[in-house]
């Protein structure tokens, strides 16, 4: 008996060694090869090679955007739970909670405000990041895939903030959605216009379905909730592990010369990536067999790989510190707006969307249809089929790589911005087709509005270019240039530029006075 | 087997291996179809579509009222009595009365006093509004009819 309770303490002596003998499968992470060890063999950490190329951990290769939205969606997570501790999404109480949060609520006010802060700058460094990775031509074989994946997350993205900004139920959100609602519904008008009987009328089905009814009203509030706080999360959740680990089969992030010898070491040599990455693949595995005998001592293997723990790891955690300090200054600084209570008989004036839509809104305001489905289908689809249509051996990871890029890139900024002011400018200054016509039929003020126009003159643009220089690179440089400065203009026009009924105004100071 | 003349039978095994994947994938299917059914509700939860407005006499030629609360504006005149949605058919806000006609905050449509399109994006005139008598006498617009503009009620 004595010996089965002295085992019996022994063991519970030993219970913290056992336990953390038991958790990690590998000795405590001291040398190269337990922490390649941990990286392998850890399901949260293996997202990553066990080696990483330092090309990836240059400032200057990804400008720490994809690391830095990771952390801010990490951020949204965590300040999402917490709101969701006090939010009730019912239109008699949902607007008074937010306000409890803001007012009552010990540190209701910084969370929400991080959260607002955090989800705005998703959506600005989501493009920053879409725009990094294509002036690096980073979509190039084999990243394909990961590009599309990119374009689904950026939606996703898009979706997150479209359905929390109904949830405060304040005046902004109900207008906003009212209108986005509406936008959803709008295949009706060219059913409409084209006279179609009602069966025609697919505009209603989205919108019962998005709403639950015709109007944005207690159904639609849950509706949105339910999507804001499980379905999206769900969704993204598994897309962005989805983007991650593409990352790891790709190869790690691109780089100009797949495999570096010790003679094209550093970035600059034009020789193409290595054609496949199953050669990777298997090197990732061999070199767990292999890195203590080549590297321990040194830290550089003979494929100049660094351990990724811990120089990613220390790199991806800075870039988090950094990203959570400035939620958190934010947060500090500027509350999270919140206008009266959801008036359904008196519309903002102007209703804005948030700023990231302010550009779309510019189109609607020709055409629901046209400029609130047509041309963002188009563009969506136009931005994801790039590397398909272009694949060229351009050097990926090198910014600005093939001959002639910047050039095309600094005369398509010039070409689009020009072609967006001329659509903002030609109608405040000489009215559209209604003011000229006032009889002319409503499918040609569908179809032919200062939005759709823009959007061919960039594309016979993009084909210019791609006829003129013979490269598909530069067609698409020529595009994705266009599409930046268009939303750029766009978007400051409908937040700095438009007043009450959507008017042209130089200033806020402007503004008629009620 | 080459040679034979009947064509090769599917091996038992793979026939019902088939067949159990493509029982699978049909009940998977079927489900979704049925999930996919559950969002789209019955009747919608509206309030009703229909309101009272008042006796006949309290629109007398001349009279013009907006309710508010119904986003409806009713106008009295010789031909009878006729109500117009005064909400905008572009994208959904409110118009409101601006110099003879009603304007749109949101995104600048313009519309003269019956309701026709003069400028802006809205691709249809405001929508005129049936107006019925109830049994008691009194007038009740439907929001959810819409009739020809220039349709008036004709008071008895
Ligand atoms: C919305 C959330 C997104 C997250 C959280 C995310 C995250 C990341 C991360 C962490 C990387 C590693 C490299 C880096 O830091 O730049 C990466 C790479 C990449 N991302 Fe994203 N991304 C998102 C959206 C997008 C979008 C909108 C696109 C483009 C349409 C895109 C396309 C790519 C591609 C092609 C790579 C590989 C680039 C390379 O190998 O150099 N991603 N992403
Ligand atoms: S909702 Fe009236 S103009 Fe857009």
């Amino acid at each position: 008996m004595a010996s089965g309770l002295e085992t019996f303490i022994a063991n519970v002596k030993a219970l913290p060694r056992t336990f953390r003998e038991s958790a990690v499968r590998h000795g405590a992470p001291t040398s190269d090869r337990t922490r390649s060890q941990a990286v392998f063999g850890n399901l949260f950490l293996h997202i990553h090679a066990t080696r990483t190329h330092p090309h990836s951990l240059k400032l200057t290769s990804t400008w720490a955007l994809g690391v830095s939205l990771v952390s801010q969606y990490a951020i949204l997570l965590a300040t999402g739970v917490l709101l969701m501790v006090y939010y009730k999404p019912s239109i008699e109480t949902a607007y008074d909670s937010i306000k409890d949060l803001h007012y009552v609520v010990p540190t209701g006010r910084y969370i929400r405000n991080i959260h607002r802060w955090a989800a705005h700058m998703m959506v600005a460094t989501c493009i920053l990041h879409m725009a990094r990775v294509f002036y690096t031509a980073s979509y190039k074989p084999p990243r394909e895939f990961n590009w599309v994946m990119g374009m689904f997350l950026f939606v996703m993205t898009l979706l997150f903030s479209f359905t929390g900004y109904l949830l405060p139920w304040d005046q902004l959100a109900y207008w906003a959605i009212t209108i986005g609602a509406n936008i959803a519904a709008s295949p009706n008008e060219l059913a409409e216009a084209l006279g179609l009987p009602k069966a025609f009328y697919l505009g209603d089905l989205i919108k019962e379905v998005l709403l639950g009814g015709s109007t944005v009203g207690q159904e639609a509030l849950i509706r949105f909730y339910v999507l804001h706080i499980a379905v999206l999360p769900l969704v993204f959740t598994a897309g962005l592990g989805v983007h991650m680990w593409r990352i790891r089969k790709d190869g790690g992030i691109a780089r100009p010369d797949g495999n570096p010898t010790a003679a094209s070491k550093g970035v600059g040599s034009m020789a193409p990536q290595k054609a496949t990455t199953s050669s990777e693949l298997t090197k990732t595995y061999g070199l767990m067999a292999v890195v203590p005998d080549k590297s321990a001592h040194t830290g550089q293997h003979t494929d100049e790989t660094v351990p990724t723990w811990p120089y990613l790891f220390r790199a991806e955690l800075l870039v988090f510190m950094v990203t959570l300090v400035i939620c958190v200054m934010l947060g500090l600084l500027f509350d999270a707006p919140l206008t009266e209570l959801a008036n359904p008989n008196v519309p903002e004036n102007p209703a804005k969307a948030p700023w990231y839509f302010l550009g779309l809104q510019e189109l609607v305001s020709y055409s629901a249809f046209v400029g609130g489905v047509v041309i963002p289908t188009i563009v969506i689809l136009g931005l994801a089929l790039i590397p398909y249509l272009d694949r060229e051996p351009d050097p990926p990871g090198k910014w600005f790589g093939w001959a002639h890029e910047k050039y095309v890139g600094r005369a398509s900024l010039v070409y689009g911005a020009v072609a967006a002011i001329l659509s903002v400018a030609i109608p405040v200054r000489f009215g559209w087709l209604r003011n000229w016509f006032p009889e002319i039929p409503q499918i040609a003020i569908i179809l032919i509005n200062p939005g759709s126009l823009l959007t061919i003159a960039y594309a016979l643009w993009s084909l210019f270019i791609l006829k003129r220089t013979g490269s598909t690179r530069l067609g698409a440089v020529a595009l994705f240039t266009c599409f930046l400065v268009g939303f750029v203009i766009l978007t400051y026009v409908g937040t700095y530029l438009r007043g009450p009924n959507w008017d042209f105004y130089w200033s806020r100071s402007q503004w008629p006075t009620h | 087997m080459p040679g034979r003349l009947e064509p090769e039978s599917v091996p038992r095994r793979d026939f019902l291996g088939l067949a159990g994947l493509w029982s699978a994938g049909l009940a998977i299917l079927g489900s979704i179809a049925g999930m996919a059914r559950l969002p789209k509700p019955r009747v919608l939860p509206e309030t009703s579509s229909q309101f009272r407005i008042g006796r006949a006499t309290d629109f007398a030629p001349g009279t013009v009222r907006v309710i508010g609360e119904q986003n409806v504006r009713v106008i009295g005149t010789n031909e009878g009595v006729a109500a117009m949605s005064l909400v905008c058919t572009h994208l959904g806000c409110i118009v409101s009365e601006e110099g003879g006609g009603f304007g749109c905050p949101c995104h600048g449509s313009k519309f003269d006093v019956a309701g026709n399109v003069v400028g802006g994006p809205a691709p249809a005139p405001l929508k005129w509004l049936d107006v019925s008598a109830s049994a008691d006498g009194s007038l009740v617009v439907d929001k959810g009819r819409s009739v020809a503009p220039g349709t008036y009620f004709k008071l008895a």
